[in-house]
């Protein structure tokens, strides 16, 4: 077994980053992600790499789009206001079929918010965040380990589908320390014949737009779009289950709140509850399966978030509503104990809600 | 013997701009460039939000068509990504750099950015139907000022090339026009300039090109080049406003 | 001396180039109708044409190709 380093969940996103041939890096000062940019900032000019803090989120997003259209990996990270800010970015990345990666290490919200954990972008993620149709990647990790891997496999499925991946982290997770193996098998970087890198007067100019003035060839585009998401649905989706099989009670979390949701089940375990976690790893696109298989046997599905309750809302869908599906939640950057979820585990197995 | 045709850089696509608007000279003057300095295979073109938001049909190097008033950004990471062998320009209208693109433009300046900027003042929002820009004169009637640019109510014109020029980043700035032939001939001087500091690694140049809009300005494109030099030159004069090279030699 | 030709279907009927032409031998035509709808620019006495290329270099939709003996 390789060995482990203790890290940083944020600085092991820089760091995977870094091993997926990244080069190219563009920030703004936020919390709580600027570890990203500090560790950036320090490797980048040893590697031959670009760290720059740009003036704005909005000109880092599009240094990001600049890079992009070279055809080279690139990435940007910032916190919830900050990628509200690049949700114009954002959606010109998907409109022009860019690969990139973005990271939104949570905070709460909204307006200024606060600078501790949340989970409240997960509409922003999961919908696009920016106008227009379109959709991101959305990988959810849950340990530093899995901010490491989920950021090599945002580059890698960007690049493959051309178009732009979100890490969509939260604070703690990116500030909390964990062991971790960078020993990871990289596949190499696929060509991009569509970038824009002069046309060494060898082919005709490429064009990177998203800009389609006739209605019939914009719909066109969208379609064909979507086509691609499906393949995306079909090959990309991805979630974890425990102790699902046989749960009569099924929590649904992501990220952190996964974690605090595993350490409900065991306990309701230990007290004889059948309890078990859905947790997707991709939100968008949202694992629907597991949740049709569990509605065959489970009494309630009990959504637990930093939220409001965001994606309960695709918890009811891929459910069906055929149990009922309740929210359990903190927000504002509090984070539910093991216990506030066991209790509401304890009131959907007697059939209370 | 063929005196003047069109420059090999520009597509055969025609230039869906108004009859008598001065955009059509200016992409001609950035191809000869280009063709005369053999850079079209390693040239990338970014195209604004505005009138010219289409540029990248224009030219034959590879194009890229940018968020309105991010395009300095877009540059950055274009050229960022392979700077040996990538010549960047943008070329970007008077609201897309002076209003919504500010913040990008005086920080491309600020860090000398190695890129070349071609920034068309025509005073006005054209492709929006005529609206006031941060470049229109005091008194200017425009859709959105149709009772002349009010000082008192929304503020001055803003002159990017003295603005830039207080930066110590920017490596050179000049503001010409394309109201003549000998004006076209300096603006085309001026535009190699700033494409051969790129190759030379000096840094950011910016030229500003007083251009026409007969369409929105309500005026015949004779009326309108004459506007330039009535109304225009004397709020926006011409001429270099920073050449950080030449100043060095100086000391 | 000089010739110039027009691209006429392309010509928008600015009146730049008559303009600028120091021997005044451009006009715009009052007769012909292009592709496009507009009266394109023309010349009217092609053995006063000096080559000169003011005409070109003021047009804005590169339609002039001028050659010199």
């Amino acid at each position: 077994m390789a060995d482990k380093v203790l890290m940083k969940g944020n600085e092991a996103i820089a760091e995977a980053a870094i091993i997926a041939g990244c080069r190219h890096y563009f920030g703004y000062p936020i919390t709580p992600q600027t570890e990203i940019a500090a560790y950036m900032a320090k490797q980048m000019p040893k590697i031959g790499g670009t760290f720059l803090q740009a003036e704005s989120e909005i000109a880092a997003i599009n240094m990001v789009y600049g890079v992009s259209s070279a055809g080279k990996r690139v990435m940007t990270s910032s916190s919830s206001p900050g990628i509200s800010l690049k949700g114009e970015g954002i959606s010109y990345l998907a409109g022009a079929d860019l690969p990139a990666l973005i990271v939104n290490a949570q905070r709460g919200g909204p307006g200024l918010g606060g600078i501790q954990p949340s989970q409240s972008d997960y509409f922003q993620a999961t919908r696009g965040g920016g106008h227009g149709d379109y959709h991101l990647i959305v990988l959810t990790p849950a340990s530093v380990q899995e901010m490491a891997e989920l950021t090599i496999k945002g580059f890698e499925l960007a690049d493959k589908y051309r178009m732009p991946a979100m890490i969509l982290a939260d604070g703690t997770i990116g500030q909390m320390m964990e062991p971790v193996s960078f020993d990871f098998e990289v596949a190499p970087q696929i060509e991009k014949p569509w970038a824009t890198t002069g046309t060494k007067m060898e082919r005709k100019h490429n064009i990177v737009n998203s800009l389609y003035l006739d209605p019939a060839t914009l719909e066109v585009k969208n379609i064909e779009r979507y086509e691609r998401y499906k393949i995306v649905e079909e090959n990309e989706t991805m979630y974890e289950e425990y102790m699902a099989d046989d749960a009569d009670i099924v929590l649904a979390a992501f990220g952190i709140a996964a974690r605090v949701a595993k350490s409900a089940v065991n306990e309701a375990r230990k007290q004889g509850i059948k309890a078990g976690l859905i947790r997707p790893i991709t939100v968008w696109p949202f694992p629907k399966a597991p949740f049709k298989k569990a509605v065959e046997h489970c009494k309630a599905i009990i959504s637990v978030e930093l939220s409001m309750g965001q994606m309960i809302e695709d918890v009811k869908l891929a459910s069906e509503m055929k149990v009922p599906v309740t929210l359990t939640s903190r927000v504002g950057g509090m984070i539910p104990t093991p216990n506030q979820i066991l209790e509401d585990i304890k009131k959907a197995a007697e059939g209370g809600r | 013997m063929v005196v003047f045709e069109k420059p090999k850089a520009l597509t055969d696509v025609p230039f869906h701009y108004c009859p008598g608007c001065t955009h059509g000279i200016v992409h001609r003057l950035v191809a000869e460039v280009i063709d005369e300095l053999g850079i079209e295979g390693k040239t990338i073109g970014i195209a604004p939000v505005g009138c010219s938001v289409m540029a990248y049909d224009y030219f034959t190097c590879d194009m890229i068509e940018a968020a309105h008033g991010r395009a300095p950004a877009v540059a950055t990471g274009v050229k960022r990504a392979d700077p040996e062998n990538h010549i960047v320009f943008t070329y970007q209208g008077d609201g897309d750099l002076a209003s919504i693109g500010m913040a990008e433009t005086v920080h491309a300046a600020a860090r000398n950015e190695n890129i070349t900027i071609i920034f068309i003042n025509n005073a006005i929002y054209g492709m929006t139907g005529g609206q006031m820009a941060p470049t229109s004169l005091p008194g200017q009637v425009t859709q959105t000022s149709p009772y002349g640019r009010n000082t008192d109510l929304c503020g001055w014109p803003i002159k990017v090339c003295e603005l830039l020029s207080e930066l110590d980043g920017p490596e050179y700035l000049e503001r010409v026009t394309v109201n003549s032939v000998a004006h076209v001939r300096q603006a085309k001087r001026a535009i190699k300039k700033a494409f051969q500091n790129q190759i030379d690694n000096k840094g950011f140049s910016l030229i500003e090109v007083l251009s026409s809009c007969p369409t929105n300005w309500g005026m015949t494109p004779e009326k309108a080049l004459k506007w330039i030099d009535d109304a225009m030159i004397p709020y926006y004069p011409l001429g270099v406003y920073k050449d950080r090279s030449a100043q060095k030699k100086e000391a | 001396m000089g010739k110039v030709t027009f691209d006429v279907d392309n010509c928008k009927g600015c009146g730049l180039c008559v303009l600028a032409c120091p021997k005044k031998i451009l006009q715009i035509s009052q007769d012909v109708i292009n592709k496009k709808g507009h009266h394109p620019a023309e010349i009217t006495d092609e053995s006063a044409c000096i080559g000169c290329a003011s005409c070109a270099t003021m047009c804005p939709d590169c339609i002039i190709t001028v050659e010199r003996e």
